[in-house]
């Protein structure tokens, strides 16, 4: 059964694309401010956002995006909704943030809220929590976005019932250097179910390439 | 003098345990800290004030055992910096 | 093959195991270790690692020094010592044994490694390691993962897989996932993590480290121990490549998320159980069909409390269990490779092993901490894992 990506965004250069149409451009100078900004942007309300390191603040601002006005995970049960996530960075930007916190014995106040995001899961951990996703979830580090194991192993999810929709994408930060691609997959037979197919993109890895450099599939 | 070190713990905590939406000013002196109703503090924060009382006043705590009376309130922390300041 | 290819009833063998820890640097070191109640964690008397005393669990750096020496002298002659880091080593070493003990060919398009941790180099973070011959930008694990690819010349960029410490069991079950796909025949699971105050000094900032060895799942347990390790698996398609003569298969697995909290666990055990349940499910078997868990069990209270929580939800109760981490300590991205291979052990030798550091029920769930060892057939075992950002796996091994 083909799997087809249903709705997509983008975070970079300050621009946030939805389906492949600009609908936001920030005059923010910093990455901090640009994220301050979105979150106001978008009328966000969560008081835990101010506590997240960079990387999980560009996760949750690309959920937020992605799935803000929409319903489309929420006809799945959240054990069947997965996360799965690629970057090239891990939580570098707080590792060196924490190790910092410790270099100086005679100043030596490790911080557990700097710590716990020390780990690049956190990111899925912040979606999860915000949209109470629950299903299969992993953190893939590598190079480059990398398509191919995406589908590859998203596909296998699906092949096997692991996963009835899955949110996945490229989710990278590290200083100034920001870049986000977030997706929804979803089943042929349930996208006809319940909305009727309309121009979505089947998931493969050229066409997730395509997207994701802004190109016309 | 309790007035003043509470003042300060308020600044302190909104600043370093990032709460939003309130200013020191507005944090009431008396009510818990932790949970919805309070500051809207959770089990990592409760660690950083831990922290906190480390690197500002001097004192260790473990956060399990003893943190619970301890954080109860902002004017709690007060009384037992007070009680057990070294610094 | 494409995505309705039938690669359904792919039988995914598990093969040779190596484990490095401080009990020693293979998996049949570690269980002479382990059935000699020999326990791998001791007081750190306070230095780089640490300010202030604690337990841990560190390999032997001299031994580790000798024995990567050793090989690189033999297989690499032009390579110098100090071009690797701690970390580097210890996965050129464990991955090497196991290769050396099957027929898996790493250079076969076919064969794919993928490696879990949780830090990598972590020693490289601060920057602060001046030997020009290592390249700070080793510190990605991308780049630490396919530094260690192209040591043996593996035609495949190595996956990496960070996912808090659960990272060891995902691995492995991505690793099968992926055979059963159809993508690879051979996946060489490979994971760990070095200690460094950067660890250390986190834990400590959760209050998370007991003052003692962690006495998993007791009544008394206040914390959990760290250890630093290396353990490599292999997982194929083809058994008599695999190298061992048994055929255990990895039968089932999942991976759930508690959406919860991102560091505490959901304490009513819900995501854990679910994650038990389903993978008992794709192993098609009952809760009385598993012989023996394998558990997480590192020592805190939460933690403990919420596994013991979902395995009695899921009905295993009853089954002898142990944690691992009583010997060795908590192993971060190495753990979940490291206690499978020797689950998995245990499952070759028919023999299970106390876990370590437990004396009185801690739970409010009780469940059947193994006291002693025993001898058992065990054909189905369980292994479990959760972590940090509210994770949780579990995966079926089952003989065939």
């Amino acid at each position: 059964m083909e799997l087809f990506i249903t709705r997509y965004m983008k975070l970079q250069d300050h621009r946030v694309s939805l389906n492949g149409i600009v609908e936001h451009a920030s005059e923010a100078e910093s990455v901090d401010a640009l994220f301050r900004s979105l979150y106001r942007y978008y009328h966000i309300d969560y008081p835990k956002f101010s506590k997240m390191d960079n990387l999980c603040k560009l996760a949750f601002l690309s959920a937020e995006i992605l799935l803000q006005g929409t319903d489309v995970i929420q006809k799945y049960p959240a054990e069947q909704i997965g996360i799965i996530l690629e970057n090239a960075s891990s939580s570098l930007d707080y590792d060196q943030k924490h190790q910092e916190s410790i270099r100086d014995r005679n100043q030596y106040f490790p911080s557990p809220s700097v710590f716990v995001y020390t780990i690049p899961n956190i990111m899925v951990a912040e979606i999860a929590i915000r949209h109470k996703v629950k299903g299969e979830n992993t953190v893939f580090i590598s190079e480059q976005f990398d398509p191919e194991l995406i589908d590859h192993y998203v596909s296998e999810l699906f092949r096997n019932q692991r996963v009835s929709c899955c949110l996945a994408g490229w989710i990278e930060c590290y200083g100034d250097h920001y870049q986000s691609f977030l997706f929804v997959i979803e089943q042929e037979d349930n996208i006809k179910r319940f909305e009727g197919l309309q121009e979505y993109v089947i998931l493969n890895p050229l066409n997730m390439e395509k997207l994701y450099k802004g190109k016309s599939i | 003098m309790i007035e003043d070190l509470i003042l300060k713990l308020k600044k302190e905590i909104v600043e370093e345990l990032n709460v939003e939406n309130i200013t020191p000013e507005e944090v009431d002196t008396d009510a818990p800290i932790f949970g919805e109703e309070g500051l809207g503090l959770d089990s990592i924060d409760a660690l950083e004030l831990v922290v906190l009382l480390d690197k500002n006043y001097g004192i260790k705590i473990q956060a399990s055992k003893e943190g619970r009376k301890i954080f109860r309130s902002v004017r709690t922390i007060a009384e037992y910096i007070l009680e057990h300041q070294k610094k | 093959m494409g995505r309705n290819g039938s690669q359904l009833m792919v039988d995914v063998f598990v093969g040779a195991s190596n484990t490095i820890t401080s009990l020693g640097f293979s998996t049949a070191e570690h269980v002479k270790q382990i059935k000699a109640n020999q326990i791998g964690i001791s007081i750190y008397p306070g230095g780089n690692l640490s300010p202030t005393p604690v337990p841990l669990s560190l390999v032997d750096n001299r031994q580790l020094l000798d024995l990567f020496r050793e090989y690189l002298y033999k297989t690499k002659p032009d390579l110098q010592l100090d071009f690797f880091t701690r970390s580097e080593m210890l996965h050129i070493l464990s991955i090497a044994d196991v290769l050396k003990s099957s027929e898996i060919n790493v250079k076969d398009p076919r064969t794919l490694i993928i490696l879990s941790t949780l830090k990598g180099n972590m020693d490289l973070i601060g920057g602060d390691i001046c030997v020009p011959a290592i390249e700070l930008d080793r510190v990605y694990l991308w780049k630490w993962g396919e530094f260690l690819g192209s040591f043996f010349n593996s035609s495949n960029k190595p996956i990496v897989v960070s996912n808090a410490c659960i990272s060891g069991v995902l691995a492995i079950l991505i690793g099968s996932r992926l055979i059963k796909a159809g993508r690879y025949d051979h996946v060489i699971v490979a994971g760990g993590d070095i200690l460094t105050e950067f660890a250390v000094s986190g834990f400590q900032s959760f209050q998370s480290l007991s003052p003692k060895p962690c006495k998993p799942f007791d009544a008394a347990r206040d914390g959990l121990s760290l250890g630093e390790g290396c353990g490599t698996i292999i997982l194929s398609r083809h058994h008599s490549l695999c190298g061992i003569p048994e055929k255990i298969v990895v039968a089932g697995g999942s991976c759930t998320n508690d959406a919860h909290h991102i560091s505490g666990p959901l304490r009513t055990g819900e995501s854990f159980y679910v994650a038990i349940r389903r993978a008992l499910r794709e192993a098609s078997l009952d809760p009385r069909d598993i012989d023996y868990i394998s558990a997480h069990g590192t020592g805190t209270d939460y933690y403990d409390e919420t596994e013991a929580k979902a395995l009695s939800w899921a009905g295993l109760e009853r089954v002898p269990t142990n944690s691992f981490k009583g010997y060795f300590g908590h192993t971060l991205g190495a753990a979940g490779i490291i206690e499978s291979a020797l689950a998995i052990a245990s499952m070759r030798n028919r023999e299970i092993f106390r876990s370590a550091g437990f004396e009185n029920p801690g739970t409010s769930q009780q469940i059947n901490i193994l006291t002693d060892h025993a001898v058992k057939e065990v054909n189905h075992c369980l292994k479990t894992a959760s972590g940090f950002g509210g994770c949780n796996a579990a995966a079926v091994f089952k003989k065939i």
